[in-house]
């Protein structure tokens, strides 16, 4: 391809990191610039190393944090207590490779430990342009800034550990564009729900999506994040958004941004990272955002999704009727006004600050109902810090809600943070699987407004009629 | 993990029905603080073992006689959604299997299964459906001609990648492959001015 060809912003990105092209018989050798770990997913590719007697090829290119399998509440004694002593020494092993190799880490306790989908932009680590790879298929979240961005399994975190390198082979790309704007009460978590349930959970695998469109620009940073961190529950590889001025300001002044003359030179090629106008894709969607209400999942995946106040559709075939049997529901019902145990308010998808602050707007003054019980979980330690500045946490605990220490919690519940079977939850997450917040617990995925609406009325709430 | 010599084998298949089985079905997060590859066996579709229920039957199919020995899981489409946990295929390898069939698998989850030498492709609908209905009984995997041969003698083509292909047949180690272009790399790094991410 010559350089005049018209190109995607995918294709620009693939290009600039491309080592070796791709040919028929042999995959592309892709350069990694920052590659993030964390301790459940990178133990057994420091084995590999180990096995084989090789280093971390830029141990500089590595930022490691805890956060999957980490407690979030602390005990009498004021101490952090691990749900299980395998939790602990996988936390342990990951203290111990990150020494060895001269890895920087970011511990519990640490101003900059948190999720690390939420750490990496928070740094500034996370930048336009680059590569970002992690052993963690929501990696997606990064390509907000239009950065290249997407999960990977062990082996590979065990190839980038060892040549910063990854094999692979070029994706199809899919534009999906946003018409008009988001109404009151409207979110991108309810944007990305309602392209789910469009174009299914597969709808885009072996893609990697250009979001653009009116309402996209319009989006603060942490909103794109939420847009792009969900892509991969279509199925695509990767989401990305062209860079402009939100995202600079955003990345402008951040412990590992660019300064002064570097970031000038950064900026300038910022601005050319976007998809030519005569550039095509392998394939084109076109939704319209000012028509999206606040969304809810019903079914065991997130393309079982419906606007808060529509009925529970009839089951297509045997997996819809099997989804309602473990939800405990019925077609024809509504949601609304379905009772709930728990509200979780948290994750990589809505954890950041801005999701905190959007919760806590609609909860200052009120309670949570009797019989529901409302966790919130920080994204990192530093939106905790903040929230704590203005306030937030004493909004929440007067609410009636739990204040925790950050991390991914009940999101993926490995760290005791679960719901008990048949419970039912309103969660900011991403996964609505069943089993996913803890063996025999039912999921309805929804905004942060959505959840603190209902966190006050115990049962799925419409926020729009709290604002 | 070694990768096992991959050729031309007749081995037992059992179908497991189900859309969009995701990651967290395959092994449940809790089985996930191990720092080891072989100790996740236990944790293969932990949950959805206990609680299956279908009509006609209690026995999650994985757990009838006739899956005894089987070595290859027909899957339904969109099988290996969600988490990019690398512990799936090690949990599927580690229960004997060595090849997953389905009409459409997410891309992680492939990637991740054939690095680990389990044999992941997607075959047409109308043959997928045949093998779902027929539950469980023998399939020759034939790689080199990228097939499967059915009951019937039905041949049933599917897509590899040919580098995974040369991997599973040849044995080629990825990571091997990868520090062969060390040189490469050394020229990449030096031309494009790379600079460090972190303090």
């Amino acid at each position: 391809m010559s350089v005049h060809e018209p190109r995607t912003l995918y294709e620009k990105l693939w290009q600039a990191h491309q080592v070796q092209p791709e040919a028929v018989d042999t995959p592309g050798v892709l350069y990694v610039d920052l590659h993030l770990i964390h301790e459940v997913t990178s133990p057994q590719a420091f084995d590999v190393l180990r096995e084989r007697g090789i280093g971390v090829r830029r141990p500089e290119r590595t930022l490691a944090t805890m956060d999957h399998s980490t407690p979030t509440r602390r005990n009498d004694a004021g101490a952090l207590a691990f749900v299980n002593d395998a939790a602990e020494a996988q936390v342990n092993q990951l203290v111990a490779n990150c020494t060895e190799h001269g890895i920087k880490l970011q511990r519990l306790g640490d101003d900059g430990q948190g999720i690390v989908h939420v750490i990496g932009p928070e740094l500034g680590a996370t930048q336009p342009g680059r590569t970002i790879v992690c052993g963690d298929s929501h990696t997606s979240t990064h390509g907000a800034f239009g950065a290249l961005a997407f999960g990977i399994g062990t082996s590979e975190v065990g190839h980038v550990l060892a040549t910063q390198c990854l094999l692979q082979r070029r994706s199809r790309t899919m534009r999906v564009r946003f018409d008009g704007s988001l109404a009151r009460g409207v979110t991108a978590k309810d944007l990305v729900l309602a392209m789910i349930s469009g174009i299914g959970v597969d709808g885009a695998t072996g893609h990697v999506l250009e979001y653009g469109g009116d309402a996209i620009r319009e989006l603060s940073m942490e909103a794109r994040m939420t847009l792009c961190n969900m892509t991969i529950e279509a199925g695509g590889r990767a989401g990305l958004i062209a860079p402009d001025d939100v995202t600079i300001d955003y990345v402008a002044g951040r412990p590992l941004a660019p300064a002064g003359e570097n970031w000038e030179k950064a900026v300038a090629y910022w601005r050319t990272l976007h998809t030519d106008a005569e550039a095509t894709f392998d394939r084109e969607v076109t939704l319209e955002a000012s028509a999206i209400e606040p969304m809810v999942t019903f079914g065991t995946h997130p393309g079982m999704a419906i606007p808060v106040n529509s009925l529970i559709p009839a089951a297509t075939d045997g997996v819809d009727a099997r989804a309602l049997d473990y939800m405990g529901l019925q077609a024809g019902q509504p949601l609304l006004g379905h009772r709930v145990d728990m509200v979780f308010v948290g994750s990589c998808t809505n954890g950041r600050l801005s999701d905190l602050r959007a919760a806590a707007a609609l909860l200052k003054g009120r309670f949570i109902a009797d019989g529901t019980r409302m966790l919130v979980v920080p994204g990192s330690a530093a939106v905790k810090k903040q929230a704590e500045e203005e306030g937030l946490d004493r909004i929440f605990l007067a609410a009636g809600a739990e204040w925790r220490e950050s991390g991914c919690s009940m999101c993926i519940a490995m760290n005791g943070d679960q719901l008990q079977p048949g419970q039912y939850c309103v969660s900011t997450s991403n996964r609505n699987f069943g089993g996913r917040q803890g063996r025999g617990g039912r999921t309805f995925l929804a905004s942060p407004l959505t959840a603190a609406a209902t966190a006050i009325n115990g049962a799925v709430a419409d926020p729009r009629e709290l604002m | 993990m070694p990768t096992p010599e991959f050729s031309k084998f007749e081995a037992r298949f059992i179908a497991l029905p189900g859309d969009n089985v995701d990651t967290d079905r395959i092994i449940p997060a809790r089985y996930l603080t191990t720092t080891d590859r072989t100790s996740v066996g236990a944790g293969l579709f932990a949950d959805w073992r206990e609680a299956y229920s279908a009509p006609g039957t209690d026995a999650f199919p994985l757990d009838t006689p006739q899956a005894a020995g089987a070595q290859v899981l027909v899957g339904g489409p969109n099988f290996g959604c969600g988490s990019s946990r690398e512990h799936a295929p090690w949990a599927l390898i580690a229960n004997g299997f060595r090849v997953v069939v389905s009409t459409r698998l997410a891309d992680i989850f492939r990637a991740n299964a054939l690095k680990n030498g389990l044999l992941a492709v997607e075959i047409d609908a109308s043959a997928h459906s045949r093998l779902m209905a027929q539950g469980h009984g023998t399939v020759v995997v034939d790689l080199p001609n990228e097939r499967l041969v059915l009951r019937d003698g039905e041949s049933v083509k599917y897509e590899i990648d040919p580098f995974a292909r040369r991997c599973l047949l040849d044995g080629v180690d990825e990571l091997g492959y990868l520090l062969a272009a060390c040189e490469t790399i050394d020229e990449f790094e030096r031309r494009e001015e790379v600079t460090p991410c972190t303090p």
